[in-house]
């Protein structure tokens, strides 16, 4: 699906949303009123370019259209993997990427991200798992490495991967597993106005606390963390 | 500050515990879920790998300066400091306590490659409630300082983790990046970068060059009481700002002049030169105060 026919899904009253250097930006309309439309496409390896393009865009919105709710449209493969954008510390631009989505929180900016195609590692979450609600189209590939490169990684064999992957969304690569796990709501199955309405009511109706542990574990997928974070916080 | 060798406990080859012993005011910390009343990671049992009673992190509060500090230490000698659900639930746990309790600061000592890929999906989703609860804490007024200066460095979301606090203190011997040297030379190949060239990943992602370049606030000795000092020094002067789109567009501004100053560069050498440094190639070999130096002599 492409991305113009995900925005006249997503957003039929109207949209005006530009693409530069894999970098979504712009606005649309919606049963709640006006949204910020912002995100990359096309599996984008997070740079220092695209950050502060996003990071900008939240700064914008922010100021010149106070409490208007963010949806993020994530397609990315991870961060860049370069020695010049490490030796500018790419981890610090992807932080404040994240701070600039916190701050919009703070200020009473709504948001939610929908991952279209890839979600991966750093560059997830720097702005899709940062948002109040995460969600993701059934086939997402939502994950933090394939298991053949884990196999490598980890000196575990690929088969005995793959088998305790069946029932352990702990490192199961999938949406579903991460709907398990209580960072992601629900799957999916097509790109609809009516879900991101719902979407969008259900975020002006809750708290935007991060409740991820409590629903992983309502979900059976987190069983210790929320248990222990109680613990150490009581 | 000029230490005798004899007198020096390298922070760089302690462990978690040593480290707090010696960062805190003696005998002043407790720790919270210690290895007793916790348990080892089921998910690595299920892999036949041996697990640790407190998971590779131990979290507490204490004293530093007859100042309330929270404190957490990650262990670089366990699985690599790498963040599992139970390690990730512990720092999450007290970093929500710290914004209730308002302890002076939270001291965070990464030593970590980031996400445990054994627990891949609780790894990655408890570092986003990590980074959260950071700010979290800061929004509260409670400053959370990172320490870097372990063998692990602080790399993947935990080099993102660092960034989000309120101030990061690294030794020489630190590294703050996102990628390890290794990922990128097996993804981008050897002459993108070689990872088994020491020198060029300290120019790329040491403590020296993120100091030079403004990414950590302060270079300290690879030493126990020098991190001791130079927290202490720091938190006094600092008072934790609230959120603001001022702040953030001033970072801004920040980011986006040294994208364009410095994008198209590839060594350490190269950075510090447009920086100013008179003699770049000279740097891996100062010391840390005439490091320090160098940097306050450098044009602004």
């Amino acid at each position: 699906m492409s991305l113009n026919d995900i925005f006249d899904s997503l957003f039929p009253a109207g949209h005006a949303v530009t693409v530069a250097n894999q970098v979504i930006t712009g606005e649309a309309m919606t049963a709640h009123g006006p949204v910020a439309v912002l995100g990359t496409t096309d599996a984008a390896a997070i740079d220092h370019a695209m950050a502060l393009a996003l990071s900008a865009f939240i700064l914008d919105t922010v100021e010149q259209h106070p409490g208007r709710p963010l949806v993020f449209l994530v397609d990315t493969s991870g961060q860049a993997l370069s020695r010049s954008q490490e030796l500018l510390c790419l981890n610090g631009s992807l932080a404040h990427l994240a701070s600039c989505v916190d701050l919009a929180r703070r200020q009473g900016h709504a948001s939610l991200s929908l991952v279209t195609a890839n979600a991966v590692s750093g560059g997830f979450l720097s702005f899709g798992l940062m948002a109040d609600r995460a969600y993701a189209l059934a086939d997402a590939q939502v994950r933090v490495m394939d298991l053949r490169a884990m196999a490598r990684v980890t000196k575990i064999a690929h088969e005995r991967l793959v088998e305790l992957a069946a029932d352990s969304p702990i490192f199961a690569p999938g949406a579903e597993s991460y709907v398990r796990m209580g960072a992601i709501e629900t799957i999916w199955p097509a790109p609809s106005a009516g879900l991101l309405e719902d979407a969008l009511a259900a975020g002006q109706a809750a708290p935007a606390s991060d409740r991820r542990m409590a629903s992983g574990q309502e979900r059976g997928g987190r069983q210790l963390a929320a248990g222990i974070a109680q613990a150490v916080g009581a | 500050m000029s230490l005798s060798l004899t007198n020096r406990h390298c922070w760089f080859e302690a462990t978690a515990r040593a480290r707090i012993n010696g960062l805190l005011d003696t005998g002043s910390f407790s720790e919270i879920l210690p290895p007793a009343a916790s348990q080892p990671s089921p998910h690595l049992a299920q892999l036949d790998l041996p697990g640790a009673f407190d998971d590779g992190v131990i979290v507490g509060y204490g004293q530093l300066e007859k100042k309330p500090i929270f404190v957490i230490a990650q262990e670089g000698q366990f699985m690599g400091g790498a963040v599992g659900e139970i390690h990730g639930a512990k720092i999450v746990g007290l970093l929500r306590r710290a914004a209730r309790e308002k302890p002076a600061a939270v001291l965070f000592l990464i030593d970590s490659g980031g996400v445990r890929l054994h627990e891949a999906n609780a790894g990655l989703i408890a570092i986003s409630e990590i980074m959260r609860a950071v700010l979290d804490a800061r929004a509260a007024g409670v400053p959370v300082i990172a320490l870097v200066g372990g063998s692990c460095g602080a790399f993947g979301g935990m080099g993102i983790v660092a960034k989000l606090c309120s101030a990061i203190l690294i030794s020489e011997e630190g590294r703050l990046a996102l990628s390890g040297p290794e990922v990128i030379e097996t993804v981008a190949g050897v002459e993108e970068f070689d990872a088994k060239d020491r020198a060029l990943v300290w120019r790329v992602t040491g403590g020296k060059h993120r100091y030079l370049m403004g990414d950590c606030a302060m270079l300290v000795d690879d030493d126990i009481a020098a991190f001791r000092t130079g927290t202490t020094a720091f938190l006094a002067d600092w008072r934790e700002p609230a959120p603001s789109a001022a702040l953030l567009r001033a970072r801004q501004q920040v980011l986006e002049n040294r994208l364009a100053a410095y994008g198209t560069l590839r060594d350490g050498l190269q950075v510090w030169a447009a920086l100013g440094v008179a003699q770049p190639e000279s740097v891996p070999m100062l010391d840390r105060d005439s490091l320090v130096a160098l940097k306050e002599g450098l044009p602004t």
